[in-house]
Formats: structure tokens, C-alpha cells, sequence
């Protein structure tokens, strides 16, 4: 994705796949909460996309996905679509208060004016800012992270891997975000996901309150690092191939770029996938 | 006579001495900024039972949390013998607890076998600082003082536990050889393996006991004293430090209530705009910080635990946690002389930004919470590390070049990179 440094990569990487392909793969309509109202209708669950959901090829691919599973089990969901900014977080993490606010208040505007009591994202940062920094500016949510909404929707019987999915028996292991890990204590609910697989779980050797960061947090996403003798996605790639998985399961959109690049600096993209749970779950339910 | 004369001007000189710096410290303490830790104490009081108490988190590290258990088991317990010590010393007694019979000679036995695992733990962690260099206790923000400084508590602790037992030894060969004062009590497990190490003479077992007992209460005196200039004012401080922990999830940054307003007249042209000059945004010196960052900075030992996860640093990069806690102690205590000698504070030209904590510091930092998580007294290094950032970005405008291309982006596309708002849901239609 776009880490800085790699803006030239971008315009190739991003939202140039064969449209063929992409139409095949997008059979569903996705509503957006205007187009509900229109109807007279509510959502009973938001779609908090987030930027990188919106933008980011990769990421996108993870949207669908989450839609997919969305439209599977029938909840009556939205998304803002342009209506839609950041959530601030950036800003707030990178020191700028006030972007972060005006952000947080034009979005809690839209946010009111549609009614909205329930938000599933798949991004760590936009669920801790939803979450825990909007409250006190007045934006009062149910907030919940896509893993969490997937485990629920497994403990209510509606997701059920098919016999035979393509991850039994692979080794897989799960790198925790820390906005969603330590920052918010969620460890389980990503793990429940993985363990209806019947796969060869095995953990990182620094894993739930003791993960390692990918690198990206606190807008380390948008700059060069610091001086050093490694960049961190290096240091936990390695903890990667110790751990001898296969797959590599993510659960935040920034973890999945800084773990990529990581692979791709060890030459392991044959050898190591890495997927977010939300793919993992549509394609061992077979959605 | 004579004795208990010096020993209670030793004893008062030593408490008012002490109570001089803690004020200092307290005084130090309350120039941060006010933040409210008082609410539910109930919660405050689990946190601090199970974290300070407990040592709940030093067991993320087994081997120092257990070897560190038995020097503070033992030093919690060996200080009920000061009790003894401190009547013994002013009333001119000796081991005037003895009535207690059989009790007496448990709490005696147990005193000596935690003296020796103090001792033992302390040696450890002597091989473990000087001959093993464990990175995280060999960085370069320990050289100099704050190595000597540990290594000084620990010979100090091992010095008092030897002169512990060995004032045991000699009394419990005088109590043999019955000597006046020296009545039979106590019993003596670690100490009766030193008593062929001493004279047979009386005169020169009673000098023995003696030099070690005041050896013993007169280090432990200094010992008091030296908390307040040394990272071992953990001991005390652990206790408050835990109990005003913060209670949120760790990924919930406050809002800054200042912002706020005027973020709201901005937004809302009929809202008056908010006259009160703000004094400023973010932290640039340690008057910026809320109190309880400060008492975080008083309370670190520079155990290093946080830096030892912090992937910054991990990785080689400059950023340090437990810098930024030293860092924010040593600024205050410059702070804090300064206001000794001018009974408030001038501007002296320095700054924690800039002249303790460097640019390349603070923007190295992931926000991770791996050194919060770490902490084993809750210490927040986080807080103070975005509390820069702030001052830098809105006092300042001075971010890395890439930072503020991702600001401008955020604030004209709402979204941290280049694209327009109204192709955001581009990807349900291709």
C-alpha cells in the first residue's frame, strides 16, 4: 500500500487490477446508509469502511469481503460511501489535536444525522478513535471490530467453515494489531475465528499483550522511520518464520502492508501468505 | 546512656531530613498540571493490590520477578525487626520483643532466612548488571550515574543483610556464653553457620554485635535518605503510582478539552469564540505535564522492561522509554533547584523538548503501548512522548516534511493520502 517512500508504486498498484476479474469477484450491491433513507429505510449496522478499506488496493479486496459476509448472513448494513472521512486518527497519533477533532465532530455529525447505533470496521485505528475518542466529543456508538463481529456471528451458528476448507491442517499463526490487542484487549476474538479452522494453530513467540508492533502505528504509516539498524517490520517478520507458519493471519489493513513488505524483504512471498480474517473466513466458508 | 542519646538523634535527624526532601519531591510533583485520578477507588485499590503489591506484572519476566520478589518479601518483613530495632535503640533495651516467646523465635528464623535470599538475589542481580550485561540494564542512557546508582543499592542491601546476620551470629555466641543483657532468644538458621567465623572473646563479641547493630539501623537510616536522589524511590512511590493508574483502555488518548471549544466555534458560527487565552498545547517543559507523569518519572527504577519491548528500539532507533522517564526527572529536578534558590521558577533558557528528549526521539514512536503494557508500576512514557508531538505540530508547525503532507492531505481529501473525498467509494463500483 502507501507507505511513504513508495508513492511512485502507487498509481500501479492501486486500483489496476483487470476490471474482468474485479466484476466477477463483486456480485453484491452494497448500500449505502443515503440510499437506505431514501427508501425509508435504516441500517441496523454500519459499515465503517476507513481510508484504507476505501483506497488501498490490498485493503479493498478485505472490504469485499467483509461485505460478502455481510450479505451472507443477511444483516441490514450500510456504509457511508463519500460521506465517509477519517476518522482523525492519524492527526491525533502524528500530534494535530485539532484536525483530529474537526474530523471527529463532521463525522459525528453525519454519524447523528443518519441515527447510527451500531458500527462494525475493520481497522483497529478507526475502532479505537470510534470507540474510545469520540464518546467525549459527543458521538455515542455500539463500536465493534470486524473479528469480533465474525466470532459472533460463528458462536450464532450462521458462519461455519465447510468440510474440508482449504486452511485444515495449514500452519497458521496470528499477528495481533495493537490498537486492537493491547490498546482495546481484544486477543480472543480473532483466535475463536481461527480455531473453528481445524488448522495447525501456533503463536508468535511475542504475541497478545506482548506483541510486537508492525511499525505502522502512531503515523509511522505516512513517514520514513528513524535512524536504526532494521525497520520493525523486519524484526516481525522474524518472528514469522520462526514460528514456521504458513499464513499469516492480520487483522488491520496497516499490519497487512507493513507484514507484506516484510515477506517481500525475505523473499518468502511463496512460502508465506498473508491474509486478513475476514478472507481467511469467506474462503473457508466458501462465501 | 550515651547511646540512646545518639541513636535518637540519629533517628530524628534522619526522619526530619528525609521528610525535607519528600517535600521537595511532593512540591516537584505538584507543578504538573491537574488531572483527575481520585474516581473510583475501589478500582484503583485492585490495581494497586494486584500490581504493586502483588508484582503481577513482573512476572511477564520470570526469573528477575521471582529473584526481585524474595528482596522485597524480605524487605517488607526485615523491616518489622526495625520496629524492634527502633525500641532497642531508644530505650536502651535488647531484643525487648523477646517475651513473645516461640513467635519471637519464628519471626526471628524467618528474618534470617530472607535475609539470605535478599543476599543471594542481590549478588544475582550484581552478576547479572556487571558480568552478564543484560542489554536492557547496559544502554547507554545508564552510563554513569544512573549505573553507579544501582549498583550501590545493591552492595547497600547486601552490606545491611551481612551486618544482619552477623550481628545474629555474634549475639547468639554471646547468649551461649551468657552475657550480661543477652538473653537467651531467637532462633538463628542462617547465622549459626557464621558463629566459628567470630573471636571467642567476650569484649570482642560484644563489639562485633554492637558495631554491626548500629551499622545495620545507621545504614538503613542513610538508606532513607538516599531514596529521594536515587531510582530506588520506587519502593514508596510504586504504591501511589499504581493506585493513580489510568483506568481506560490504553489506546483512548484524552481529548483536549481546550481544542474543543474552539473546534466547536468553528464549526458552529453562532457559538461564541472561546476568549480564555490557552496557556499552550502539547508539552514542552515539565510544568506541560499532568502531576501524575511526573510522580510516573519520580517512581521509574529504570528497570528498562519498557525500552527492552519497545519496537523502536528494538530495531536500533534512538527512542528510549525509560529515557523519556529519566529525562522528564532530571528536568524536573533542575526545575525544582532552581525554585530552591529563586522560590519560583525563571526561565532558564532549557527545555525537556530539545534539551533532554531530541525531535528524532519522539516522532520514532509507534504509539504502541508496548512500554505501558511492560511497566511494572504503570508508568505512562506514551503519554508524555504525544504530549511533545503536540507542542511540536501545533505550537511549532514543526513535523517531519512527510507528516505534514499527510496532514494537509487529511484535512483538504479527509483521508491521509491523496485521493479525492469523492472517489472514496470508488471500490464498490469497479
Amino acid at each position: 500500500m502507501v507507505r511513504h517512500g513508495s508513492m511512485h508504486k502507487l498509481t500501479e498498484r492501486t486500483g489496476r487490477t483487470s476490471k474482468k476479474e474485479i466484476k466477477m469477484e463483486n456480485t453484491i450491491h452494497i448500500p449505502t446508509v443515503a440510499e437506505l433513507v431514501a427508501k425509508g429505510e435504516a441500517p441496523e449496522l454500519l459499515f465503517w469502511v476507513g481510508c484504507a478499506g476505501s483506497f488501498d488496493e490490498r485493503a479493498q479486496r478485505i472490504t469485499r469481503d467483509i461485505c460478502k459476509i455481510l450479505s451472507h448472513v443477511g444483516i441490514k448494513y450500510a456504509i457511508l460511501g463519500t460521506e465517509e472521512s477519517c476518522t482523525g486518527d492519524p492527526a491525533k497519533r502524528a500530534g494535530n489535536e485539532f484536525l483530529f477533532q474537526m474530523q471527529a465532530m463532521m463525522n459525528i455529525q453525519v454519524l447523528d444525522a443518519y441515527e447510527i447505533k451500531k458500527i462494525v470496521t475493520a481497522c483497529p485505528h478507526c475502532f479505537n478513535t470510534l470507540k474510545n475518542e469520540y464518546p467525549s466529543l459527543g458521538g455515542n456508538y455500539e463500536v465493534i471490530h470486524h473479528t469480533q463481529l465474525i466470532q459472533s456471528l460463528i458462536d450464532e451458528g450462521k458462519l461455519r467453515p465447510a468440510d474440508g476448507n482449504e486452511f485444515k491442517g495449514k500452519r497458521i499463526t496470528y499477528h495481533d494489531p495493537c490498537y486492537l490487542g493491547r490498546a482495546n484487549e481484544v486477543y480472543e476474538a480473532p483466535r475463536k475465528v481461527l480455531e473453528t479452522l481445524d488448522a495447525d494453530l501456533v503463536e508468535l513467540k511475542r504475541c497478545r499483550s506482548n506483541g510486537l508492533c508492525c511499525g505502522a502505528g502512531g503515523a509511522q504509516m505516512f513517514k520514513e522511520s528513524e535512524p536504526g539498524h532494521k525497520d520493525i517490520n523486519v524484526e516481525r517478520i522474524e518472528d514469522v518464520l520462526e514460528s514456521k507458519a504458513s499464513i499469516v493471519a492480520a487483522a488491520c489493513p496497516f499490519c497487512m502492508t507493513m507484514i507484506r513488505d516484510g515477506v517481500k524483504v525475505k523473499e518468502k512471498e511463496q512460502e508465506i501468505q498473508v491474509l486478513d480474517i475476514a478472507e481467511i473466513t469467506v474462503r473457508a466458508n466458501k462465501i | 546512656m550515651i547511646s540512646q542519646l545518639v541513636f535518637s538523634i540519629v533517628l530524628l535527624a534522619a526522619i526530619l531530613l528525609f521528610y525535607k526532601n519528600a517535600r521537595k519531591i511532593y512540591r516537584n510533583i505538584c507543578l504538573g498540571k491537574s488531572v483527575n485520578r481520585f474516581d473510583n477507588p475501589s478500582e484503583r485499590l485492585k490495581t494497586m493490590l494486584l500490581v504493586a503489591f502483588g508484582q503481577k506484572k513482573m512476572f511477564k519476566r520470570p526469573i528477575p520477578a521471582l529473584l526481585h520478589l524474595f528482596v522485597y518479601v524480605g524487605f517488607c518483613i526485615i523491616n518489622i525487626e526495625m520496629i524492634e530495632i527502633l525500641i532497642d535503640g531508644v530505650f536502651g533495651t535488647h531484643r525487648v520483643l523477646a517475651f513473645m516467646g516461640g513467635f519471637y523465635a519464628v519471626l526471628i528464623a524467618s528474618f534470617e532466612v530472607l535475609a539470605f535470599t535478599v543476599l543471594l538475589s542481590c549478588v544475582i542481580f550484581l552478576i547479572r548488571r556487571n558480568v552478564l550485561k543484560i542489554k536492557r540494564l547496559n544502554q547507554a542512557e545508564l552510563n554513569n550515574w544512573p549505573k553507579s546508582d544501582a549498583n550501590y543499592i545493591l552492595i547497600t542491601e547486601i552490606l545491611l543483610m551481612t551486618a544482619f546476620l552477623f550481628m545474629n551470629a555474634a549475639d547468639q555466641k554471646l547468649q551461649a556464653l551468657q552475657a550480661d543483657h543477652y538473653i537467651a532468644a531467637g532462633s538463628f538458621p542462617i547465622s549459626q553457620y557464621l558463629v566459628g567465623l567470630l573471636p571467642d572473646a567476650m569484649n570482642s563479641l560484644i563489639a562485633i554485635e554492637r558495631f554491626c547493630w548500629w551499622f545495620h539501623i545507621i545504614g538503613v537510616l542513610a538508606f532513607l535518605n538516599y531514596l529521594p536522589i536515587s531510582k530506588h524511590l520506587h519502593i514508596l512511590l510504586a504504591f501511589p503510582n499504581t493506585y493513580f493508574s489510568r483506568l481506560e483502555p490504553k489506546g483512548k488518548f484524552e481529548n483536549m478539552e481546550s481544542v474543543t471549544a474552539e473546534v466547536k466555534a468553528m464549526l458552529d458560527p453562532s457559538l461564541p469564540t472561546p476568549s480564555g487565552e490557552v496557556s499552550r498545547f502539547g508539552v514542552k517543559d515539565v510544568q506541560d505535564l499532568t502531576w501524575k507523569n511526573l510522580l510516573d518519572a519520580y517512581t521509574c527504577t529504570e528497570c528498562g522492561r519498557c525500552t527492552a519491548a519497545c519496537p523502536a528500539n528494538i530495531t536500533g532507533k534512538i527512542l528510549s522509554p525509560r529515557k523519556i522517564m529519566m529525562d522528564t526527572r532530571d528536568r524536573l529536578e533542575e526545575v525544582g533547584k532552581q525554585i530552591d534558590q529563586h522560590k519560583t521558577f525563571t526561565d532558564d533558557g532549557k527545555s525537556l523538548l530539545d534539551n533532554y528528549i531530541t525531535r528524532e526521539e519522539i516522532w520514532a514512536c509507534t504509539s504502541c503501548n508496548a512500554c505501558v503494557e511492560q511497566c511494572p508500576v504503570n508508568i505512562n512514557p506514551l503519554e508524555i512522548i504525544m504530549g511533545l508531538r503536540q507542542y511540536a505540530v501545533m505550537e511549532e508547525s514543526q513535523a517531519p516534511q512527510s507528516i505534514n503532507i499527510m496532514l494537509s492531505n487529511l484535512e483538504n481529501n479527509g483521508a491521509p493520502w491523496k485521493y479525492a473525498q469523492a472517489d472514496r467509494a470508488n471500490w464498490t463500483n469497479i
